[in-house]
């Protein structure tokens, strides 16, 4: 039963972890509709909607922003109601107590986030460390959201038989190299983020509205004289705040780090593909995303933050992120101290082979 | 609470022998961005049929004249040891056709304003940030509701209100300390009502052209002003 010994865990809990991750992704995807369409506060109460209990709120009453507020908050609950789920059903079958313990982990992270989001309601006007209510707490619930997937994504790969394959490999076979350089590169997709939501939740339009190029220039200016000029010929319909030289400053930020993620997704990319399956087939499934990632990032400028691909650019941002982060977590083989019976994994014969010609991870 | 004393001191003064009305018109020099068609909008299935065709954003309404619509004219300084008993009137906002009209107002700091919604369906009012201190809010307002107050105890020129339910529903507020302020009308004129005499530095702002400042000096005949504003 224990994948210690190279047993796969019971398939029921693979699925169950997939689904979950699954809904997940597409609660995540909900949400990144609510914040492109600007309608987190058409809903003014939580949890209640409306005075209801959400579960009873009227049908014709989910118009316009309402709805899709709703339909998230109805998505949330769904998912955190499968979350428990899956921790009851790990504590059940699941051997392993570090995995039982990530599970339990899953549900307090979807309770918080379930919280952040309504804290994001009610405290929309508060203003925390100097940062708007609206901003501080809607940052904080997409990277949550971010790092609740990457944790039930990561529950996936360890009730794999991929995994199970892993942790029982000889000791004496060399782990695949590259685990650190994708956990570092996961790092700073995260980072990265961390400043898409800082820019998404201050709902001020795009910042800059041309790409390649800022406003005609390599790095635009923002001197008082220049913002003047910008924030009269911005035209927002939906979103209309002038722009502050903070979301331009940020919004080149974003930019250089899409263009260094890019760059060294594809260099991690170029470097798995010589380790043979699955190494090869992961690093290019992450590196097409991130190359459909930076296609719908510019595409998101070009068209003036259309609200479905700025929707579509944050959820390939968040699969790049829990594709990246399982294949970081699966050539490092996991949270090792505490886990003296964990090895890198990967296809043995592929391992044996490059073990001579590689540098070997210190994980 | 500064602010709201100085309207409390101006409501119980005398009432000065000499006021005139101040009349003018603002106009805009440069050629502004198109508008755009708030999409949005016409596409909503109750929206659309509360505003049946194209509607366009009023970020810069120019009429006759290259005159200035929405612009908020305010009295910045000059009334200080002035009496009046002036007094403005309520602002009152309406939700109409998915639109806040105006789209620009203006009331005294601490005076409460009346929320409308004439649709037939429902709106959310939202005010979310404040730069000068002023409580947030974020109401809803169903078909039919009752008229909602709502008091702003800070000058702030401009505060922000946006519905989310329609999200491109926005409309603005000019907060200021004294009853003496008016909104340009679509041809960019505008006039204020029984300043007393004497001399004052008037504030023109608009949300998009900026802001420019003009000295005036009011006699008992008033006193007639012309602001030009420029988009580049």
């Amino acid at each position: 039963m224990s994948s210690r010994s190279g047993t796969p865990p019971p398939r029921s809990l693979h699925a169950l972890a997939w689904v979950t991750a699954a809904s997940a992704f597409v609660l995540i995807a909900i949400g990144g509709v609510v914040t492109s369409k600007g309608v987190g506060m058409a809903v003014p109460d939580w949890p209640t909607t409306y005075g209801y209990n959400p579960f009873f709120f009227p049908i014709d009453q989910w118009t316009g922003g309402i709805f899709q507020e709703h339909v998230h908050r109805l998505a949330a609950s769904g998912v955190g109601l499968l979350t428990l789920v899956l921790a009851v059903w790990f504590q059940v079958r699941e051997p392993r107590v570090w995995v039982r313990r990530l599970a339990w982990l899953a549900f307090a992270g979807v309770c918080v986030q379930g919280g952040l989001g309504g804290t994001r309601v009610l405290l929309n006007g508060v203003s925390v460390l100097g940062i708007p209510g609206s901003v501080f707490f809607g940052v904080l619930h997409a990277t949550t959201a971010q790092l609740f997937l990457a944790l039930v994504g990561s529950l996936t790969l360890v009730t794999s038989s991929l995994w199970a394959r892993c942790t029982a490999r000889p000791a004496n076979v060399a782990a695949p190299a590259g685990g650190r350089a994708v956990l570092a590169v996961v790092g700073l997709m995260f980072l990265q983020l961390i400043v898409a939501a800082t820019m998404r939740h201050q709902h001020a339009g795009l910042a800059i509205p041309d790409f390649p190029l800022a406003y005609g220039s390599i790095y635009p200016a923002t001197d008082p004289d220049s913002l003047h000029r910008i924030n009269q010929q911005r035209m927002g319909v939906v979103e209309d705040s002038p722009v502050t030289p903070f979301q331009i400053h940020l919004q080149m930020a974003h930019r250089v780090l899409a263009v260094t993620l890019v760059t060294a997704v594809f260099a991690v990319a170029w470097r798995l593909r010589r380790q043979g399956r699955p190494w090869s087939v992961w690093g290019g499934v992450w590196a097409g995303l991130l190359g459909a990632q930076f296609v719908l990032g510019a595409a998101t400028v070009w068209t003036n933050k259309a609200a479905d691909l700025a929707t579509a650019h944050v959820a390939v941002g968040a699969l790049s992120l829990v594709v990246g982060g399982t294949l970081g977590l699966a050539l490092c083989g996991g949270p090792r101290p505490s886990l003296s019976a964990f090895r890198p994994c990967g296809d043995d014969r592929a391992n044996l082979k490059t073990a001579a010609a590689m540098p070997v991870s210190a994980s | 609470m500064k602010q709201s004393l100085i309207v409390a001191a101006f409501a119980a003064s005398a009432v000065s022998a000499l006021a005139g009305d101040v009349t003018g018109s603002v106009s805009l020099k440069g050629t502004p961005p198109p508008e755009k068609p708030i999409t949005p909008l016409m596409a909503d299935v109750n929206c659309g049929k509360a505003s049946p065709g194209t509607v366009t954003t009023r970020h810069f309404v120019v009429g006759a004249n290259n005159g200035l619509g929405n612009v908020f004219v305010y009295v910045k300084a000059g009334l200080e040891g002035k009496k009046s008993e002036v007094t403005a009137p309520k602002a009152v906002i309406d939700q109409l056709g998915c639109l806040y009209q105006p789209y620009v107002s203006g009331s005294v700091a601490g005076a409460a304003i009346e929320f409308r919604n004439s649709d037939a369906f429902l709106h959310n009012v939202n005010f979310m940030k404040s730069d000068a201190g002023n409580d947030t809010f974020n109401f809803a307002q169903g078909a039919g509701s009752k008229p909602i107050d709502k008091v702003f105890k800070n000058v702030e020129v401009m505060a922000k209100i946006q519905c989310n339910v329609h999200p491109w529903m926005f409309g603005y507020i000019g907060i200021v300390d004294n009853p003496f302020f008016a909104v340009t009308d679509k041809d960019g004129k505008f006039t204020i009502k029984g300043l007393p005499a004497g001399k004052y530095t008037l504030a023109f702002k608009h949300l998009k052209a900026g802001e420019v400042t003009q000295e005036v000096e009011v006699k008992d005949s008033g006193a007639t002003v012309t602001a030009i504003l420029e988009v580049k």
